[in-house]
């Protein structure tokens, strides 16, 4: 009898063991083949950047030739300062970094402090005030282009950065919004308590506030940056010497007369894609951030 | 109004009046002017001159680009919001298996989505070439004839589209946080039920990342329905070859600032505000019955 269970003991171990076993080949396999598959995807998204950087340090003859190689002979590593003083790249860039900064500068200002009215301090006509910002997110830009570019006209400031600057101060209705969804987490009692301690309005945005959105803050910054980093629209219309162009708009002129010069613009466009790629890698949390915050939880 | 209601409609507003006078000047003003102006004449050298409906007739009757743009943007929606919506939603399925080093496969998604246009189009541009571009090699490895890109009518939008499909890194992230907010007891309950992979994947996963989707379409949507950067530069402004990347935004942006024919493209604004609305409001309308919300009633 008690032979008999032993035996029925150890084959219920045994198929325990087995079954744990399989699960954790199962699991390897599908590990591995989650890599494979990953892996593959990545390397197919990774081409094009390859083939920016190789290209970019290739010399012209190697350039075109059927069928392309991969590895630069030599690596022409000129095709870098070449690119840079061909164009006035440098010029470009401090145009780019005064839109850029004062864009950052002004949005985290001006947003966190609307974004204040749109969650701390409750009042008649919020809501229908919020609904209208978020149907302005939607708005198409074209239908407001063309009276902004007659408005700056009027006020003289075509070929100035003046229409790429000022109007950040206004607040921009995606940071808003994504900073009201940070506000709202903060617990209404931390305001409370200041304002018995006799705190008004601007101070509690001003000392409880503001020191706990740094996060969502540097959310904003980060996307302030980049989308005039990018911005290639705005410099088009409102930049017409080129002693203000802006990288973007900078790198259109040297792609429209020098086209086939493909180992210099390739050059450019990497150093002009450089900073986002650095910048990301820095920054990943705060990306993340800005995605979770919009909530998109319907 | 009470005191105490009065003082914090004065405080709230005091916040927000810096959105405000953005609201009216940059918003407000100019979707009223741009009605107007498209009821007129306006070369900026002259003051408005009042034409009716004559923009309309001109733009419905005459203008024979007006169509091929209009006709070349509804074919790119239709490509490349499908498309920037499927893929996404594929690899956002795959980029949520539980791997070690996801944090390295999800960068090199999102890369891609966060390029300066420029850069990317000069890219795409030397990538695609039709004589020394590797896109055309690859072809010619597996086995297929190259193609002219953008450089044939046929094959410019489509060429387009897979340069999009590139940058689509910022709907993987949104859909990444769609998945991520599907409960597991969800999954649980289901396996308990014996539901196999496939059966999970359109029973839980997908139905419960409809509210994600429908988010990115409305998105893609109004961004399709004015794409404009990416043709300019990869065409230098002619959206060629033979009007085939001519879109909407291109042909408004040539009236006004390159004819500086204000009145006509303001008209042109406002067809494309309404398209846009209306095809948004269709979508919105229609989301009842294929957008599933957690927490909403389940019949």
């Amino acid at each position: 009898m008690s032979e008999l269970s032993v035996t029925q003991e150890t084959t219920h171990l045994d198929r325990q063991a087995s079954w744990r076993r399989d699960v954790h080949r199962r699991h390897v396999l599908g590990q591995i083949g989650a890599h494979a598959v990953l892996l593959l995807l990545s390397f197919l998204f990774s081409i094009p950047f390859l083939w920016l950087v190789s290209s970019s340090l290739k010399p012209n003859s190697q350039l075109f030739k059927i069928p392309p190689e991969w590895i630069p002979r030599p690596f022409v590593w000129s095709n870098y300062p070449e690119a840079l003083t061909y164009i006035p790249y440098f010029q470009y860039l401090k145009n780019t970094a005064y839109v850029c900064a004062f864009n950052v500068v002004a949005s985290v200002l001006s947003c966190s402090y609307i974004a204040y009215g749109f969650s701390r301090v409750r009042w008649p006509g919020r809501e229908v005030a919020f609904m209208i910002l978020v149907g302005t997110m939607m708005l198409p830009y074209t239908v407001t282009m063309i009276p902004m570019f007659l408005i700056f006209k009027k006020l003289d400031w075509i070929n100035t950065f003046g229409p790429l600057t000022w109007p950040a101060w206004t607040g921009a209705p995606f940071f808003i919004f994504l900073l009201r969804q940070f506000y709202m987490g903060i617990p209404m009692e931390l305001s409370d308590s200041a304002r018995i301690d006799g705190c008004n309005d601007l101070g509690i945005y001003r000392r409880i506030i503001l020191p706990l959105a740094k996060p969502a803050l540097a959310t904003v910054a980060l996307f302030a940056f980049l989308n005039n980093w990018n911005d290639f629209m705005g410099p088009l219309i409102y930049l017409r010497k080129q002693e203000n162009w802006t990288i973007a708009l900078g790198m259109y002129g040297f792609l429209s007369y020098r086209t086939s010069q493909w180992g210099l613009l390739m050059a450019a466009a990497t150093v002009t894609v450089a900073p986002v790629i650095i910048l990301f890698f820095f920054t990943q949390k705060t990306f993340i951030q800005g995605v979770t915050l919009t909530g998109l939880k319907g | 109004m009470r005191r105490a209601t009065r003082h914090r409609l004065l405080i709230g507003l005091m916040f927000v009046f810096p959105w405000v006078i953005g609201l009216l000047v940059f918003n407000l003003y100019p979707i009223l002017a741009s009605a107007y102006y498209g009821f007129t004449e306006y070369s900026i050298l002259r003051a408005p001159e009042w034409t009716g409906l004559e923009n309309y007739r001109v733009m419905f009757t005459e203008d024979k680009l007006y169509f091929k743009s209009l006709s070349n943007t509804l074919y790119f929606v239709l490509l490349s919001v499908p498309l920037s919506t499927a893929i996404p939603v594929v690899l956002a399925i795959i980029l949520n298996a539980k791997v070690k080093g996801m944090a390295f496969y999800r960068t090199v998604f999102y890369l891609p989505s966060i390029m300066p246009a420029i850069a990317s189009s000069m890219l795409w541009l030397w990538i695609l070439n039709p004589q020394y571009g590797l896109a055309n090699e690859i072809l010619r490895w597996i086995g297929l004839a190259p193609v002219g890109w953008m450089t044939s009518p046929q094959w410019s939008k489509p060429s387009l589209a897979a340069m999009s499909l590139w940058g689509a890194g910022g709907g993987i992230v949104i859909f990444l946080a769609g998945l991520q907010d599907i409960p597991v007891h969800l999954y649980e309950a289901a396996e308990l039920d014996g539901a196999n992979g496939l059966q999970r994947l359109f029973r839980v996963t997908l139905p419960l990342l409809t509210p994600s989707i429908f988010f990115n379409m409305v998105i893609d949507l109004i961004y399709y329905f004015q794409y404009f950067t990416q043709a300019y530069i990869m065409t230098g402004g002619t959206g060629g070859p033979l009007d085939s990347t001519l879109f909407y935004g291109m042909l408004l942006f040539r009236n006004a600032f390159e004819y500086f024919n204000m009145g006509y493209a303001s008209a042109m604004a406002w067809i494309l505000f309404l398209i846009v609305f209306i095809i948004t409001f269709l979508l919105y309308n229609s989301s009842g019955r294929w957008v599933h919300y957690q927490g909403a009633e389940q019949v």
